[in-house]
């Protein structure tokens, strides 16, 4: 009996073999599907088997903060930038990015499929308190949302707005089951499978880019931390071969992920 | 009923032609499972039986907390237990956050006090059938223990059955100890909220039907195992 | 020869339960040879006296004296209780299990419990579940697990309280034979017709008293004590 517990046990920490590398991203990213296309791609190149920690991106800092990852990949600037500050990243590099989308029910009671600017299309759904789902869990989605509001002057309070808590693809399966609108990552919308109703209404304001960067967790801090194997990653992020498949990766025939790594 | 129904084929197909990905998640989920159960019914079933049998003082106590703990959050034991394996936390020189030993840590304490507690109801029925004739021929300690756990296996078998079951189909703690990492961590549980996340309902019903057929096939199988121990019908 | 445990004196036993005394003080002596009946209504203390004696039951005062140290006597007791405890094992395991613990090997043991099923005529439910008996057979079952370690006394505790007339009589039977294979029988009961079948010697319990003691003809014939008087009368006795 001993032995077969000792035997488990070998297996369970086998798991973690010499090149890997644990890399937390937002389920934004993972539910796009790109990771599918470059993961096997950086095996083959680098050797490097990256781990992905797929959270928000409120817990993915938190992840980095306690040197539970090596590096992150997320799409929320300011709490990126504050994170590097405080010395828990050795720097901030910028790799793609795609945009988020309005999505909502296909009669849209706030018409804002007509609306010029993602800020009217705001105030419009605030006015006719359509129903709104937000993610409501700090992620950069979530981030981006209230970023939106503020804009618009906008404090969304009432029957209307539905904070979730959840992440991207529990926040549309809610969406859809309610008819209500919602912000999200193309990526995700694209490559969602329960969209029933909704459509998408409002794209293309530049308000609603979105920068996915790649920030190694400092070594200084987390001695344990594969930076070697960060910086390989990091390089091969924003290498020509990355710019191709990025930028040559489609949905549906649709392009989703622009490459901009400089 | 259309996705239920579409869900059904889906785990049908991802059976018949054993998907590479569904044998490894399933194999994970089992090895993970397994070996959480083994340990915490090698700690809870005879803590369970010398619960029922020894008198002290803050037995009752005891027993009350023991049943408070039948009802633990697993999402609060993966906190914790993420918090206590974190690099930043005490036992991270370890390594052992985001792999299944993190899984199984976590399993152990949400199923231990379960086992436990279902073992010491059991035990604590028959000793009170027994306790007389137990005594009157004097038994020593080790032979009372032993008769308590032999008659008592079925009901034992039930309670670690009780500590599968909830284990297998455990999702909040895994989620956050094991970082359903592909490859690496990722179990049915897991692997079916990260369908559903996807809105792919048909795949993530169809691991749920898996998942189901794997507990009961499980459950069956111990408890033929447990037909062929037994001498006589019961 | 291996050394008599009995006879067996009690002296001054007394057994309390929260402050309240339930039996005693007691002096009493079981003789080498007999069956001993004890007599008395419900509550009277016949059960305490009986576990007293086979040394189960907690003395708040007095003691129990064999002939040879008590550890040396609990191989050779035996007790059956009114509701028969069943094992949840086999009709083969239960009548196994005594002999098991003092470490017959598992074929002898299985041998002489085939041959005291046969006895008692649980001889076909070797195999059966003990807990699904039917209360005669539990009953039976219990008297053989009591006698398969031979034992030199055998107490009983209203051992047919729930039992038909055919059990009853089944279960004296097999007494009879244990008493004549030299086994010394101490029974409770309040069956008055019992007592008169069996008893070779009456112990009549009153409020955890010994009210009367004597041979069973004189007790039945001419009883010393009103009480016991009135109980053979048929008066109701409290």
């Amino acid at each position: 009996m001993i032995r077969v517990l000792v035997a488990l046990f070998m297996i369970g920490a086998t798991s973690v073999s010499a090149d890997t590398l644990r890399l937390a991203v937002t389920t934004s990213f993972q539910n796009s599907g790109l990771a599918d296309v470059l993961l096997p791609e950086i095996a083959a190149d680098t050797g490097i088997s990256v781990q992905l920690l797929v959270v928000g991106t409120g817990q993915a800092l938190r992840l980095g903060e306690a040197g539970d990852v090596d590096a992150i990949l997320v799409h929320a600037r300011a709490a990126e930038e504050a994170f590097v500050a405080q010395g828990f990243g050795t720097h901030r590099r910028e790799i793609m990015y795609n945009d988020f989308v309005l999505v909502g029910p296909s009669d849209d009671p706030a018409a804002i499929a007509d609306a010029q600017t993602v800020r009217a299309a705001m105030i419009s759904i605030a006015t006719t308190e359509a129903a709104f789902v937000s993610r409501g869990d700090d992620s950069g989605t979530h981030k981006k949302e209230i970023s939106l509001w503020d804009a618009a002057s906008i404090t969304p309070d009432g029957g209307w707005y539905r904070s979730v808590g959840t992440g991207m693809g529990a926040a549309l399966n809610t969406a859809s089951a309610m008819s209500a609108y919602i912000l999200t990552d193309r990526a995700s919308w694209l490559n969602f499978g329960n969209k029933r109703d909704l459509a998408m209404l409002f794209v293309g304001d530049p308000a609603l880019f979105n920068q996915y960067a790649f920030i190694p967790v400092n070594p200084s801090r987390h001695a344990h931390v594969r930076h070697a194997q960060a910086s390989i990653l990091e390089e091969w992020l924003s290498s020509g071969k990355a710019k191709t498949l990025i930028n040559g990766y489609r949905i549906d025939g649709e392009a989703v992920f622009t490459f901009n790594a400089e | 009923m259309g996705e239920i129904w579409e869900g059904l084929i889906a785990g049908f197909w991802l059976v018949v032609s054993l998907d590479a990905d569904l044998v490894e998640v399933t194999l994970r989920s089992l090895q993970v499972t397994l070996t959480a159960v083994v340990i915490a019914s090698a700690i809870g079933l005879p803590f369970g039986a010398w619960l029922a049998i020894r008198r002290f003082r803050h037995r009752r106590a005891t027993i009350a907390l023991l049943n408070a703990l039948m009802g633990l959050p697993p999402v609060v034991v993966g906190l914790i237990v993420y918090l206590l394996l974190s690099r930043s936390g005490p036992f991270g020189v370890f390594n052992l956050l985001f792999t299944p030993t993190a899984m199984i840590i976590a399993q152990v304490i949400i199923i231990t006090p379960l086992i436990a507690s279902i073992a010491h109801q059991a035990i604590r029925d028959i000793w009170a059938d027994y306790h007389d004739l137990l005594i009157s021929l004097s038994t020593s300690k080790i032979q009372r223990i032993k008769t308590l756990l032999w008659d008592g296996r079925r009901a034992l078998i039930t309670a670690s059955l009780a500590g599968f079951g909830r284990a297998i189909g455990e999702v909040g703690a895994i989620m956050i100890v094991g970082g359903n990492i592909d490859n690496a961590t990722r179990v049915l549980t897991t692997a079916i909220a990260l369908e559903t996340g996807k809105g792919d309902f048909a795949l993530a019903l169809g691991l749920g039907f898996v998942l189901i057929g794997l507990a009961v096939a499980v459950n069956l199988a111990i408890h033929a195992i447990g037909q062929t121990e037994s001498e006589g019908k019961w | 020869m291996v050394t008599p445990i009995l006879p067996l004196t009690m002296s001054s036993a007394v057994v309390k339960r929260r402050g309240q005394t339930l039996l005693g003080p007691v002096d009493l002596d079981i003789s080498a040879q007999g069956f001993t009946i004890v007599m008395g209504p419900n509550g009277a203390g016949k059960t305490k006296l009986l576990r007293a004696l086979h040394g189960i039951e907690r003395l708040a005062a007095g003691k129990v004296t064999w002939q040879v140290p008590v550890g040396d006597t609990q191989d050779r007791q035996a007790f059956v209780f009114q509701a028969p405890i069943m094992l949840r094992r086999s009709v083969r395991d239960n009548l196994a299990y005594p002999l098991r613990l003092r470490g017959v090997a598992k074929s002898e043991a299985f041998a002489r419990a085939a041959d005291w099923a046969q006895r008692v005529g649980l001889g076909d439910a070797l195999d059966r579940s003990a807990p699904r008996l039917s209360g005669g057979e539990k009953q039976k079952l219990a008297l053989a697990r009591a006698l398969i370690g031979e034992p030199d006394i055998l107490f009983l505790d209203e051992p047919c309280a729930n039992l038909d007339g055919r059990a009853t009589r089944e279960i004296e039977a097999i007494l009879k034979d244990a008493q004549a294979g030299g086994t010394r029988i101490v029974m409770a009961t309040h069956d008055m017709g019992q007592a008169r079948r069996l008893a070779e010697d009456i112990v009549f319990l009153m409020h955890g008293q010994v009210i009367e003691r004597g041979p069973a003809q004189a007790f039945f014939a001419g009883p010393q004590t009103p009480q016991a008087r009135a109980l053979l009368q048929g008066d109701i006795v409290e």
